[in-house]
């Protein structure tokens, strides 16, 4: 193999990218985001490697390229996304050392092309296309009335018992959607969780109140908790300064809803969706005024603080799975279904792939090079 | 021992304090502090945003470079105030319609790559073709991967043999959060000794 050769020639964007393999006497010691340039260095000297482009073939005048995608010295890749369709380009790969320069590659004379299928990328696609194929057909089995059976999950049985308690004791149910904005997987589950709450919140006639660090996701939540007290037929009971928006600033909220926390004493927490380094300070307030607490969020680092603060904590997944099993709704149920069985696949591939590295690495080569 | 007289050191002390009088019980110095941090928080975000997105990112690139087509993002941030009044408060469900679908469907491919089809390529390896220590921790790494991928299967009822398969996923899992909950511990010890420095260097002087 080439020890530099383009990979992708993108003209849809004008940008084209290479994938560079190195001797192995070189090896990365930095590479700089902002610069056009990366250092590389040999041993024993400071010697480095720039990747630079000519704007007319066989010029003399070389331009750096801008960004560096990869630090990884064995399968680096360059991106130089500043092209213009109407001009033609050579990339150089060239190392520099004291008063040495080696070059290691050119490419031939390119200009960029349109392209309206980007195939690099059209594994990803059929991933994708097959994981909807098999929900929708799962969603239409839980149409058609099919049992379709998802396992307990403790954090969850728990809600109606946490809710019935602040009944009992006549104070508000607090429920944080995280700190991440709408786009996030974990919002998105954390409102939906939301919409189950408020129905059982509103059958209860028990006050809800929701703090937002965002204000888009303020503004799904306020829709969400109207929509779930109509649904129980208690629209009456939804107030707007309920669903509040606090601050952007991370620990500014964190203050604000430990705060809330010690002054209106709700008798359950609820924290869903992505937290940050504030999670301890809620957990550990809301467990100081003695509420019922229940955690669940994807964040790996925030996990042990709520499994150790709270009463009930759904962990990564638990959380996305949270409203399908409160609900029982036959699109979301179809949706769980198809993740669980795209658990299998990539449990059979992952195996599949380590057998055929031990039998033929070519051929297991082949398969990997399906997952990129 | 020597106090500063730099009014911002002795603004950010006591206000340290402030916070720092929750521990004991919610107070009013605590509220003071709080109220102040939400407050002026919300409006340096409301500036930073001004000037970061509506005025760099509108109206600098569509009333100086003329790139008109972005007037369609104005416009759908225009309508989320549309909140702001009970009657057309239907209006601002499009642009969050929008932005939500958007922003899925631009990001569920790069976390599909990312996410799945890598890390399930870099789980593939050859046994035969790596040391007994690497070998093994890759064998380690598998059986983690596989048993916490069957912990979060829903399907079925976790008895028999998905019973222990789940059972040992959920002790890697309670593994790798203990060691995160020390690391993060030790972090939060640290800022805390950052805090105590900066009042006792910077604000009482009794550490030079």
């Amino acid at each position: 193999m080439d020890r530099y050769e383009i990979w992708r020639f993108d003209g849809e964007r004008g940008a084209a990218a290479f994938r560079i393999s190195l001797p192995d006497t070189v090896g990365l010691m930095d590479y700089l985001e902002s610069s056009p340039r990366v250092k590389m260095v040999v041993p024993g000297s400071e010697d480095s490697v720039q990747v630079s482009k000519m704007v007319a073939p066989g010029s003399r005048d070389t331009v750096y390229v801008s960004k560096v995608a990869e630090p990884d010295v064995e399968d680096s890749v360059y991106v130089d996304s500043r092209l213009s369709r109407d001009r033609q380009y050579q990339h150089l790969l060239v190392a520099h050392g004291g008063n040495l320069t080696l070059p290691y590659g050119l490419t031939a004379p390119e200009s960029p092309r349109r392209q309206w299928i980007k195939y690099s990328t059209i594994n990803i696609l059929v991933a994708v296309a097959a994981f909807l194929a098999s929900m929708l057909v799962l969603v239409t089995r839980a149409r058609r009335g099919a049992k379709l059976f998802i396992r307990r999950i403790a954090g969850l049985e728990a809600v109606e018992e946490a809710v019935g308690r602040a009944t009992e004791m006549g104070r508000p149910i607090l429920y944080v959607p995280g700190l991440d904005p709408m786009d996030e997987v974990a919002t998105v589950a954390a409102i939906n969780i939301l919409g189950q709450v408020a129905k059982k919140a509103g059958e209860y006639e028990t006050r809800l109140v929701v703090p937002n660090r965002d204000p888009i996701v303020m503004a799904v939540a306020q829709q969400v908790v109207r929509e779930s007290y109509s649904a129980v037929g208690k629209p009456y009971l939804y107030r707007q300064e309920d669903v509040f928006y606090v601050t952007y600033s991370q620990f500014g909220f964190a203050a604000a809803v430990a705060g809330l926390m010690m002054r209106d004493r709700p008798a359950t927490n609820f924290f869903m969706g992505h937290f940050y380094a504030e999670s301890l300070v809620l957990a550990e307030t809301g467990n100081a005024t003695g509420a019922i607490q229940i955690a669940g969020t994807d964040s790996d680092a925030q996990l042990p603080f709520f499994i150790t603060a709270c009463d009930y904590t759904l962990i990564g997944e638990e959380l996305y799975a949270g409203s399908v099993y409160l609900s029982r709704e036959p699109l979301l149920l179809g949706t769980l279904k198809a993740q669980d069985y795209a658990k299998v696949v990539i449990i059979t591939a992952m195996l599949a792939g380590i057998v055929l590295s031990m039998i033929n690495p070519g051929i297991a080569e082949s398969f990997k090079s399906l997952f990129r | 021992m020597s106090l500063t007289i730099d009014p911002g050191i002795w603004v950010a002390a006591l206000f340290t304090l402030a916070i720092f009088s929750f521990l004991y019980k919610d107070n009013p110095v605590y509220k003071f502090a709080e109220h102040l941090l939400v407050g002026v928080s919300a409006g340096y975000y409301l500036v930073q945003y001004f000037f970061s997105a509506v005025y760099k990112k509108l109206y600098v690139p569509v009333f100086i470079n003329g790139e008109y087509w972005l007037i369609v993002g104005g416009i759908l941030g225009i309508m989320m105030f549309a909140r702001l009044s009970r009657r057309s408060e239907w209006v601002s469900r499009y642009p969050v319609a929008f932005y939500v679908a958007a922003w899925a469907g631009y990001v569920i491919p790069s976390y599909i790559q990312v996410r799945i089809l890598q890390q399930v390529k870099s789980t593939m390896f050859n046994p035969f073709a790596m040391s007994i220590q690497e070998a093994l921790s890759a064998t380690v790494l598998l059986v983690g991967v596989i048993t916490t991928l069957l912990y979060f299967y829903f399907s079925a009822e976790h008895k028999g043999g998905l019973k222990h398969v789940s059972r040992i996923g959920i002790t890697f899992l309670m593994i790798g959060f203990g060691a995160t909950f020390g690391y993060n511990v030790m972090g939060r010890v640290s800022l805390l000794i950052g805090r105590f420095q900066f009042l006792m260097t910077d604000w009482l002087g009794i550490i030079q």
